[in-house]
C-alpha cells in the first residue's frame, strides 16, 4: 500500500513539476504552506475577534454585522479565516500521507510523526470551536452533536448537552468559555507545530514568495466569489435540519447519528493510537547511525552545518587535542543519510593510508568501503567512453546496478571522491545522480551537493576537475526516461571530448592534494 | 506557447483546489432527521432517595470516632436508581433504571434520549419513581402534543416544579 501511495505521489509531484517547475511545486511545500496558512488564520482571526461579542444573541448578531456591514474587511477576512482553515486540513492530510508514503515516519523520524498526531486533534478542536462560536444553525448542530459525544466520556458532572436543551438553558457565560477555547487551542497548536519541527534543521516554514502570493490572491478571489456566510440564527426550540456541513472539519459528525457514541470514540481513539504506534509497527530496520572518529575530527563544524536532522552538535574538546570543539552525534536523531560524511574535510580518498578513516563515518558504509566500491565499479568500466555513476538510492539511478556506486543520499559522496575518479583517470566521466530538485528525500542533500559542485559550499569540488566530465542529474525513480536521455547526451559529449588523461599521481595536484590530506592527517593525529 | 500552457495549468490547479475547498465548506448539506419529522428529547438529571434510611449511632460507636466526626446519625451516601418509562402513542419507547453518578453513588442519575417522530399529534406519557419502592410511580405526566416539522420537544424534570415539564 505504501509503495502504491508513493507512486501516486511521484505521479502527482511530477505533474506539478511540469506545471509549476521544481521550485514552486506546492506538494513538497506542504509543511511550509501549513505554517503560512496558520498565520493567515491567526491574523484574520484577531480582526474578527475585535468585533465579536460573547452572548447568546450577541454572538450571532456581531458576526452578521461583521459580514454585512463591513464586507470589504470583515467579510473578506471572515472568508479568509474559514477557507484558510479548510486548506489547513487539506494540507495536513496530504502532508502526513506523503510522509507516510515516503517512509519518513519510523526510525529517527518518529519524533516528527509522533508530534504530528496531536496536531490533528488540535487543528480539529480549533475548527470545531470556531464553528460553534458563530451560533447559527450549523453552530447549533455542532453544539448538540459535540456535547452529546463529550457527555459519553465520563468526565463531566452535569451533562453539557443539557445546556442546549431549550432556549432557556443556555447562558452567556458559555460563549466566554468558547472564545477562550477558540483562542487557547490554536495557541497550543502553534506551540506543538514548533515542537513538531524541533528536530529538523532549517525546517522549511516559509513557502516561496510567489507561491504565497498566489495563495493570497486565490483567497481573495474565492472570498468574493463565495463569501463565508452564517446559516440562520440558532433556535434551540427546533432541530437544525438541513445544515451545510463543513466537510473538512465535520466529516464524522453524521456518524454520531448512525453509530453509537461509544463507537465514534472507539474509531477516533483507535485511529489515533494506531497513528501514534505506527513508528514502531514494525520499526524500521535502519542502518546504524554515524560515529565520530575523534582522531580525524578537527572540530570544523561542517557536519553540524549540513546535517538535516539536528543530529550532530559541537561540544568542548575532550581528548586533549589542540582544538576547541569536537563533533558529537545524537544517535537517536540520526537517519544515517551520510550527508555529514560528505561534508567532513577529513573525507578524502587521496590518502594512501590503507585504513582510510574520516572524522565522521557510517558504520555500514564507511568511506573506505565507498572508495573500494568506487574502484571496483570503475575497474569494470570498458569501451571508448567510461561513465561511472554515483547514485542516491532514492533517485532514478537507485535501481541501476552496473557501473554504479550507491549511497543513501547523493551528498554522502565527498567532492574529493569525484576528484579522485577524474584525476586518477578511473573513468572518463562521472554522473552524479540525486533526487528530483523539488524534494530531496534527505531534504537538504540535493542543495548541498549542488553547492559543493558549484564551488559555493564547503567542501568544494576543486577547480582543477574538468567540469565537462561531470554531469549531475536530479531525477526521481519514475523519471527513468529523462535520466536515460541525459546520460546518453552526457556520454555523447564525453565522446567528443576525447579520453580522460587524468593527472599523473606524482606530478599533479593529486599528489599535492594527497600530501595536503596527509598533513591534515598529521595535524589531527599530532 | 509552453509558458502560456504552464500558466494555464497553474490557474487550473488553483481554481480546482480553491473552488473545491469553498464548495465542500458548506455543501452537500446534511439532514439529521427525515423531512416532516420532529424530535422528542427525554433529558433530566435527578437525585433519587438514599438507598437506606439513616440510623442512629450507638454510644460506643460514637466514642470510637474522632470528636469532630461524632454525628449521631449514620447515613449512607449512596442513592437509589431512578426508574423511568416513556410512552409515545401508547407504546413504551424507553424504559430505564438510571444509576446514580459519582464514585460513591451519591450523584444525580441522568438520562438523555432522543426519539424521532413524524409531525402531527402524539400522546406522550412519562413516569418515574425515585423512592425505594419497586411498584408504581412517584411522578408522572401525560398529554397530547402536536409537533411541528423539526420541532425539538423536550421532556425535563424540574426540582422546583417537583415534576415533569413539557416544553
Ligand atoms: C498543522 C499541521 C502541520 C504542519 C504545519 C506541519 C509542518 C511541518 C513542517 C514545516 C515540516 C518540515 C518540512 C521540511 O522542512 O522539509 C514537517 C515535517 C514533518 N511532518 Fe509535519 N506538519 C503538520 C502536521 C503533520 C502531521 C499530522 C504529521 C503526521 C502524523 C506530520 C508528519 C511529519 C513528518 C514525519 C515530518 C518529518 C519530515 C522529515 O524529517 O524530513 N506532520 N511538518
Ligand atoms: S548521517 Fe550525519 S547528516 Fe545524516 S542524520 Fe546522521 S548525523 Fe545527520
Ligand atoms: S565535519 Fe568532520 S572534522 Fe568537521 S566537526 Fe564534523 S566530524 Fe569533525
Amino acid at each position: 500500500m505504501r509503495s502504491l501511495l508513493r507512486n501516486g505521489f511521484e505521479f502527482l509531484e511530477r505533474a506539478a513539476d511540469t506545471i509549476f517547475g521544481p521550485r514552486l511545486n506546492p506538494i513538497p511545500q506542504l509543511g511550509a504552506l501549513g505554517f503560512f496558512l496558520f498565520w493567515i488564520v491567526a491574523v484574520s482571526g484577531i480582526y474578527l475577534f475585535i468585533f465579536f461579542d460573547t452572548g447568546v444573541v450577541d454572538a450571532y448578531n456581531s458576526i452578521e454585522s461583521i459580514t454585512h456591514r463591513q464586507w470589504f474587511a470583515g467579510g473578506v477576512l471572515r472568508s479568509f479565516h474559514r477557507y484558510a482553515s479548510d486548506l489547513m486540513v487539506v494540507v495536513l492530510v496530504v502532508h502526513a500521507t506523503r510522509e507516510f508514503a515516503l517512509d519518513r515516519y519510523r526510525g529517527a523520524y518518529w519524533f516528527s510523526w509522533f508530534t504530528g498526531v496531536p496536531l490533528i486533534w488540535l487543528l480539529y478542536a480549533s475548527g470545531i470551536t470556531g464553528y460553534w462560536l458563530v451560533w447559527d444553525q450549523l453552530a447549533q448542530y455542532v453544539a448538540i452533536v459535540s456535547s452529546e459525544l463529550l457527555d459519553w466520556l465520563p468526565i463531566f458532572g452535569e451533562p453539557i448537552a443539557r445546556n442546549f436543551l431549550t432556549p432557556a438553558s443556555l447562558n452567556d457565560r458559555f460563549f466566554t468559555l468558547l472564545i477562550f477555547m477558540h483562542i487557547g487551542i490554536p495557541l497550543v497548536l502553534l506551540f506543538v507545530m514548533w515542537v513538531h519541527i524541533l528536530r529538523i534543521s532549517r525546517p522549511n516554514m516559509n513557502p516561496p514568495r510567489a507561491l504565497a502570493v498566489v495563495v493570497l490572491i486565490s483567497l481573495v478571489i474565492v472570498s468574493f466569489w463565495k463569501p463565508a456566510q452564517s446559516q440562520g440564527s440558532a433556535d434551540l426550540a427546533a432541530i437544525p435540519n438541513d445544515v451545510g456541513l463543513d466537510w473538512f472539519y465535520l466529516p464524522l459528525y453524521p456518524l454520531a447519528d448512525l453509530w453509537s457514541h461509544g463507537a465514534v470514540w472507539a474509531l477516533l481513539g483507535g485511529f489515533t493510537l494506531m497513528l501514534l504506534a505506527m513508528p514502531w509497527l514494525p520499526p524500521l530496520r535502519r542502518p546504524r547511525p554515524v560515529e565520530v572518529n575523534l582522531a580525524h575530527c578537527n572540530g570544523c563544524g561542517r557536519c553540524v552545518e549540513d546535517c538535516p536532522h539536528e543530529a550532530v552538535r559541537m561540544v568542548p574538546r575532550a581528548d586533549g587535542r589542540p582544538f576547541i570543539q569536537q563533533a558529537q552525534v545524537n544517535s537517536a536523531a540520526c537517519v544515517s543519510c551520510g550527508i555529514c560524511v560528505g561534508s567532513c574535510p577529513s573525507s578524502t580518498p587521496f590518502r594512501r593510508s590503507a585504513e582510510l578513516e574520516t572524522g565522521i563515518d557510517l558504520p555500514d558504509l564507511p568511506l573506505r568501503e565507498l572508495r573500494r566500491q568506487t574502484e571496483a565499479a570503475a575497474a569494470e568500466l570498458s569501451g571508448p567512453v567510461r561513465v561511472l555513476t554515483f547514485a542516491c538510492a532514492h533517485s532514478a539511478a537507485g535501481v541501476q546496478q552496473k557501473h554504479t556506486v550507491k549511497v543513501p543520499c547523493i551528498a554522502t559522496v565527498p567532492p574529493s571522491l569525484i576528484d579522485y575518479v577524474v584525476s586518477r583517470n578511473l573513468a572518463d566521466g562521472v554522473v552524479v545522480a540525486g533526487c528530483a530538485e523539488r524534494a530531496g528525500y534527505h531534504r537538504l542533500g540535493v542543495a548541498w551537493m549542488q553547492g559543493r559542485l558549484a564551488g559555493e559550499r564547503d567542501p568544494r569540488l576543486r577547480a582543477r576537475v574538468q567540469r565537462e566530465r561531470i554531469c549531475s542529474i536530479w531525477a526521481s525513480r519514475s523519471e527513468q526516461s529523462r535520466f536515460g536521455a541525459e546520460v546518453k547526451r552526457f556520454t555523447a559529449a564525453l565522446g567528443s571530448l576525447g579520453p580522460n588523461k587524468g593527472l599523473s599521481p606524482r606530478t599533479d595536484g593529486g599528489a599535492e592534494s594527497a600530501a595536503k590530506a596527509e598533513s591534515l592527517h598529521e595535524e589531527v593525529v599530532s | 506557447m509552453i509558458a502560456q500552457l504552464r500558466v494555464a495549468g497553474q490557474i487550473a490547479v488553483f481554481i480546482a483546489v480553491f473552488a473545491g475547498v469553498a464548495a465542500l465548506s458548506d455543501w452537500p448539506s446534511y439532514h439529521q432527521i427525515p423531512p416532516q419529522s420532529a424530535v422528542v428529547k427525554l433529558s433530566f438529571t435527578h437525585v433519587a432517595d438514599r438507598v437506606a434510611a439513616c440510623r442512629e449511632r450507638t454510644k460506643e460507636e460514637l466514642e470510637k470516632l474522632p470528636p469532630n466526626m461524632r454525628n449521631p446519625l449514620e447515613c449512607s451516601r449512596r442513592r437509589g436508581a431512578v426508574y423511568v418509562e416513556l410512552d409515545i402513542d401508547g407504546r413504551t419507547v424507553y424504559r430505564g433504571s438510571l444509576q446514580p453518578s459519582g464514585l460513591s453513588g451519591d450523584g444525580p442519575a441522568r438520562v438523555y434520549e432522543r426519539f424521532v417522530v413524524p409531525v402531527g399529534a402524539h400522546g406522550i406519557a412519562v413516569r418515574m419513581r425515585d423512592t425505594g419502592r419497586s411498584e408504581g410511580f412517584d411522578h408522572a405526566k401525560s398529554g397530547e402534543v402536536v409537533l411541528a416539522s423539526n420541532q425539538n420537544f423536550v421532556i425535563d424534570f424540574r426540582r422546583e416544579a417537583n415534576g415533569f415539564v413539557f416544553q
